[in-house]
């Protein structure tokens, strides 16, 4: 590794606890994200002379408020004041750093820099956008690209969250056990939030973004290092981990959808594999059972099995039903749908979802398992009715085709003569 | 005489390498242990998961705590470790609380893979 990539890693390792740091003394920000801007120009200036900083974040909070603070003073006198000729004795400023902050401190900086992107008034995608550029420092074209918008719309998408935050008033002051807590679940959620937009990506070409996967994994990974006796982020972690793991297996040659039964399983990542169960087995000791928790055992159910006849879909039904009680919503009785269809057949599983029909109606995946079951069933017409509202529905061209896929088999199905494969 | 390597690194940065990045390191690392491989003296490769993964049983007083995490201390040294096949973590504490019984020594479970079987195992006998 060259200095330079050493220096980008570690100042993408140090920036959430940099700009944590940063701003909780400026409340701001903007200004948090200047200083820490310049902190790292001023490091890629000094690092490869001087060498690394022992503790890199410091040096940079260090630094950062420093030069902040110094453009404030310039501005308001409008004088000039020595810039780098002062500065550049900073490469030891760290060993007699006025305030050396503790774990627990640092702890919850992070955590607020995390939760301020996730406001309730901001919707999803501005949350995860705002996220990617404030805690992951993605470049505006990075994260426009990982979105496939133009630059300029996620420039405005970022400016107006950044706006909607700074007139939340965020809680500066250390917070209280319930505060903690509470702000834990949402930033849990909104990494979540970061993961399905890299998995399930929602729009465009691409189907599985992994960057965006990947990067969610690593701030997962951050959280439960800085709360390491948190089962619900262990369970998050392990369900991101378990789920990517299939990546590989997920999208074949053709760029179409290969469903789970018939992915290949030797494709699957076992580093992540062995990682995730690792960390669902001790969340589990925890008995404090958890939405992401309760996921992360279902997909290490699928995990465990090598032959997708393996699969215990017995408990993975049962999983559901635990999961339904911790968080009421069709979606989860949809994938419910699936397990009974294992372990009762396709009558059951029909009689499950019918009922959701409603709420479901503009929701690809609901038409499509409904479709599948009908096909089951033998209710052919119904099931072709089923597939073309959900390719009607369908976000991603890999999408349409699974579903096309399906009708292709009905089709094929319903005349089996007809060609000899 | 048996010899560990024990490899220490920045968890972040490893984790940051590209798969391109991390297959070269294991290539060239492959090159070398080629000749112990023929050889016979390579014994297997095992593979940590991240700390985040790991959980520290230590002494207070009488009581052996469970803590989750790594063991985060730097004045003790690491002395050795055991290898073993259990069915789930709680399996693992049971039997590591009782090892460690009336010990103040630190034990650090760790869940790890088998990265390389090597050639060794049938040689592993303790001297007498």
């Amino acid at each position: 590794m060259n200095d330079m990539a050493w220096i980008e890693t570690a100042l993408t390792g140090a920036r959430p606890q940099a700009m944590g740091a940063l701003l909780r003394y400026f409340r701001d920000l903007d200004r948090a994200e200047e200083a820490f801007q310049e902190a790292c120009l001023r490091a890629m200036r000094t690092w490869p002379v001087k060498g690394p900083p022992r503790d890199p974040a410091a040096w940079l909070i260090f630094v950062g408020r420093n030069a902040a603070l110094d453009s404030v003073r310039r501005d308001s006198r409008n004088t000039a004041l020595p810039e780098d000729s002062a500065i550049s004795e900073l490469g030891d400023a760290e060993a007699d750093m006025a305030e050396r902050l503790d774990d627990s401190h640092y702890r919850d900086d992070i955590l607020r820099l995390m939760f301020i992107c996730c406001h309730p008034d901001l919707p999803a995608t501005q949350q995860v956008a705002l996220a990617l550029r404030i805690v992951s420092g993605l470049s505006v074209r990075e994260i426009a690209s990982a979105f496939l918008v133009n630059e300029k719309a996620m420039e405005q998408r970022i400016t107006r969250a950044k706006r909607r935050v700074s007139e939340a008033n965020v809680a500066f002051g250390a917070p209280g056990a319930a505060e903690r807590a509470e702000r834990l679940a949402a930033v849990a959620a909104m990494i979540y939030l970061i993961f399905n937009e890299g998995y399930s990506a929602s729009g465009g070409e691409v189907h599985v973004r992994e960057p965006l996967c990947n990067e969610a994994i690593r701030l997962a990974r951050l959280l439960l290092r800085l709360f390491p006796a948190e089962p619900e982020v262990m369970g998050l972690l392990a369900l991101m981990l378990l789920q990517h793991a299939r990546t590989p297996a997920r999208i074949d040659g053709n760029g179409d959808i290969v469903l789970l039964e018939e992915q290949d399983r030797s494709q699957w990542n076992r580093d992540m594999i062995t990682e995730g169960l690792a960390l669902v087995d001790k969340a589990m000791r925890h008995r404090k059972p958890g939405i992401y928790q309760v996921q992360a055992a279902i997909a290490a159910l699928h995990a465990r099995a090598a032959k997708p006849e393996d699969t215990d879909w017995q408990e993975i039904n049962l999983l559901y039903q635990m999961l339904e009680r911790l968080q009421p919503s069709p979606v989860i009785r949809l994938n419910r749908a699936v397990a009974l269809f294992k372990t009762q057949g396709p009558e059951a599983a029909l009689l499950l979802i019918e009922p959701l029909e409603e709420r479901l109606s503009n929701y690809f995946y609901f038409h499509g398992v409904r479709g599948a079951l009908l096909m089951e069933l033998g209710r052919e017409r119904e099931a072709r009715t089923a597939f073309d509202k959900a390719i009607s529905l369908a976000r991603t061209p890999a999408e349409a085709a699974h579903i096309r896929q399906q009708i292709d088999r009905l089709i094929s199905d319903a005349k089996p003569r007809a060609k000899s494969a | 005489m048996l010899y560990a390597i024990l490899c220490y690194h920045d968890e972040d940065v490893v984790m940051s390498w590209s798969k391109a990045e991390d297959e070269a390191v294991l290539a060239k690392r492959k090159l070398v242990q080629k000749d112990f491989v023929e050889r016979g003296k390579m014994g297997p490769a095992i593979r940590l998961v991240p700390t985040t993964g790991a959980t520290t049983i230590r002494a207070s007083g009488n009581e052996q705590l469970v803590l989750d995490g790594p063991f985060a201390e730097t004045k003790e040294q690491l002395l050795g470790f055991y290898l073993v096949d259990c069915e789930n973590l709680d399996e693992v504490i049971d039997f590591a609380k009782r090892m460690k019984e009336g010990e103040s020594c630190t034990f650090e479970i760790r869940p790890v893979q088998i990265f390389e079987e090597g050639v060794l195992p049938q040689k592993v006998k303790v001297a007498s």
